[in-house]
């Protein structure tokens, strides 16, 4: 059993170095840090900082007017703003900086929680599709297609018109929107993985399907997991943008960067630009951020993906 | 042939009974449909009078195969907002979303076929790294957005364009625009991943060595195969863009399917939904089958394979 799991090990460790081995094999520690997504970094440290500290941080409630102010109030350096606001008020006079900050930990919850939601019903269904193939894997694999037909928007908004809004639905459904990404790739995967020597020798010294999928398969699979969520991390923050924008999303009055472009939307028409260019701002930030570092990760994790 | 065409569409019955199936039991599954099917703030009486028209009283599998039969019949239920059969709407409201997915589409063809193919052809040159600065950004910038910033610039600040509406090719340009990003984006990257493959390969070596010139290789040669799978996706993309654009008609007030399905989300209109969704998975079914028989027609080792 042993000697199976050595070889396991081995052939997980394998495609990625550890960080470990890192610094032995590429010449020091500096490398590594110059090899650090720098960018992506530099833009969602902030922002996740900024959604856990949010309390601590934000001027105002984000949800009550600010007193004394007026609506529509504009960002502190154009004439009529104050340093009270720094980037302005909206319909209710509430701080538009409040809530985005607010807005920044919704969006990131959402987008991290679905994700995680999506990658592990994904993997999970397309491990045992893969592994165990036969009526379970043409079960799954059906589900999966015919999932995978409704526009990933039309079906979250179909979901959203059932169950109501609440931003724990909201991470419930983008999970069972996006679940089938992650299963065609995975079952792909193990297709392969299944007939290689370590899983056979497994299976040979009596490992029972529930220790060989958990120790065996699962580890193999976990950098097409890890790479897939990345990329899905901006598709599904985009998403729960974009359910909170036309009212199904994370419900008024808590703010979502979502919610706060559709209520900025009439405002544009006379110039009152901040209320829809700051949201939007922040959703495109994050979302290149989790871009860029998906890019960087599955470079790192997968070579043979590079050139994708 | 014949065997492949009726194992697909064996296929995409399968899907599509998957689909309905997966539609009927969310709404069931999830609370009392009634709820869902009575117009909001229906009485008692009004509520008992919906359960027996829909058969919601009846057992599960026996509401399931008469829901397959509306479906099949073409009986979607009726909107309450416009007390219209759904289908009628949908089938109303198609040639303005078609007419604006055209137009996305051949935005994104514009930028995004050029740009993968100078991507592809000048591989980590100063042309290859602005195409992933596009593809990044189109993958980024949400379209809604897009348009929000478009319709400020354009139409208030400058002042040349109509904010909203249906008309010419000036009403046309900014949802195009905003709706054609992400494809293009999308279009851009599979180009260019498309053409790079198809210019590995071992023909393409022969034509270079034959002496052709390199313009005639990537035109001729390199091009029109890297074309098929780019042709496919721009396929399936215009029937989503049918389908999905809810934000960006919304926006621009494009009188098209997704506002159509906005309207069944804000005024509570539960069958226009349902029936909207059903269409949108129906045509996408569609499309795909077309495809994959097209394929095999034109390609024999499709057909073949299993």
């Amino acid at each position: 059993m042993t000697t199976t799991d050595e070889i396991a090990t081995a052939a997980a460790a394998a495609p990625a170095p550890a960080a470990a081995e890192y610094f032995t094999r590429r010449g020091g520690g500096l490398r590594f840090v110059r090899e650090l997504p720098l960018l992506p970094l530099a833009i969602l440290v902030p922002f996740i900082l900024i959604a856990i500290l949010a309390n601590l941080i934000a001027p105002y409630d984000p949800t009550e007017p600010i007193p004394g102010a007026k609506i529509f109030e504009p960002p502190f350096w154009m004439p009529g703003g104050s340093m009270h606001a720094l980037l302005g008020t909206d319909f209710q006079a509430r701080d538009v900086l409040s809530r985005l900050i607010f807005g920044a930990r919704v969006s990131l919850i959402v987008g991290m929680m679905g994700t995680i939601v999506a990658g592990s019903l994904g993997t999970a269904l397309g491990i045992l599709s893969g592994y165990l193939g036969g009526w379970v894997d043409q079960l799954i694999m059906r589900v999966t297609d015919a999932w995978l037909a409704l526009p990933a928007l039309v079906f979250a908004i179909f979901l959203a018109t059932v169950v109501g809004p609440s931003m724990w639905n909201i991470v419930i459904i983008l999970g069972l929107v996006y679940w089938t990404r992650y299963t065609r790739v995975i079952r792909g995967e193990v297709l392969s993985l299944r007939e290689r020597e370590f899983v056979k020798l497994a299976e040979i010294a009596g490992g029972s399907r529930r220790r060989i999928i958990l120790r065996h398969i699962l580890p193999n699979v976990m950098n097409s997991t890890m790479v897939l969520a990345s990329l899905t991390i901006g598709v599904v923050i985009i998403a729960e943008a974009s359910l909170s924008f036309l009212g199904i999303g994370v419900p008024a009055p808590q703010p979502a960067w979502g919610s706060m472009l559709s209520d900025g939307r009439s405002m544009l028409m006379v110039g009152d630009w901040w209320l829809t260019v700051f949201p939007g701002l922040c959703i495109l930030l994050v979302v290149l951020a989790t871009q860029l570092l998906g890019d960087w990760l599955r470079v790192r994790l997968d070579p043979q993906l590079r050139n994708m | 042939m014949r065997q492949f065409i009726i194992r697909r569409t064996v296929y995409a019955i399968i899907t599509l009974l998957i689909l309905s199936l997966t539609i009927f039991l969310v709404v069931r599954l999830t609370g009392d449909p009634v709820t869902l099917l009575a117009e909001p703030g229906a009485r008692a009486e009004d509520l008992a009078r919906v359960r027996v028209e829909w058969g919601l009283d009846r057992p599960l599998p026996v509401q399931y195969l008469s829901f397959l039969e509306n479906i099949l019949t073409g009986k979607l239920g009726n909107s309450f907002n416009y007390e219209m059969p759904v289908s009628t709407l949908y089938f109303q409201r198609l040639p303005n979303s078609l007419e604006l997915a055209l137009a996305a589409s051949l935005i994104s063809f514009v930028i995004g076929i050029p740009a993968g193919l100078i991507s592809a052809v000048r591989v980590n040159s100063a042309w290859d790294n602005f195409g992933k600065v596009v593809a990044l950004l189109g993958l980024s910038v949400p379209g809604f957005w897009l348009g929000l910033v478009l319709i400020l610039v354009f139409s208030v600040w400058l002042g040349w364009l109509p904010t909203s509406g249906q008309g010419d090719w000036r009403n046309l340009i900014m949802p195009a625009l905003a709706l054609g990003w992400y494809f293009a984006a999308s279009l851009l990257r599979l180009t260019r991943s498309s053409m790079l493959e198809v210019l590995r390969s071992e023909y393409i070596k022969l034509a270079r060595l034959k002496g052709l010139p390199g313009v005639v290789v990537i035109a001729v040669h390199a091009f029109k195969n890297a074309l098929i799978p780019v042709i496919t996706l721009a396929g399936v993309n215009l029937v989503i863009m049918v389908n999905a654009a809810v934000i960006i008609e919304v926006i621009f007030a494009w009188p098209g399917i997704g506002r159509l399905l906005y309207e069944g989300i804000f005024q509570r209109d539960f069958p226009l939904v349902q029936g909207i969704v059903l269409l949108a998975g129906i045509m996408i079914v569609a499309i795909n089958l077309i495809i994959d028989v097209v394929y095999a027609w034109i390609d024999p080792r499709i057909r073949l394979a299993r």
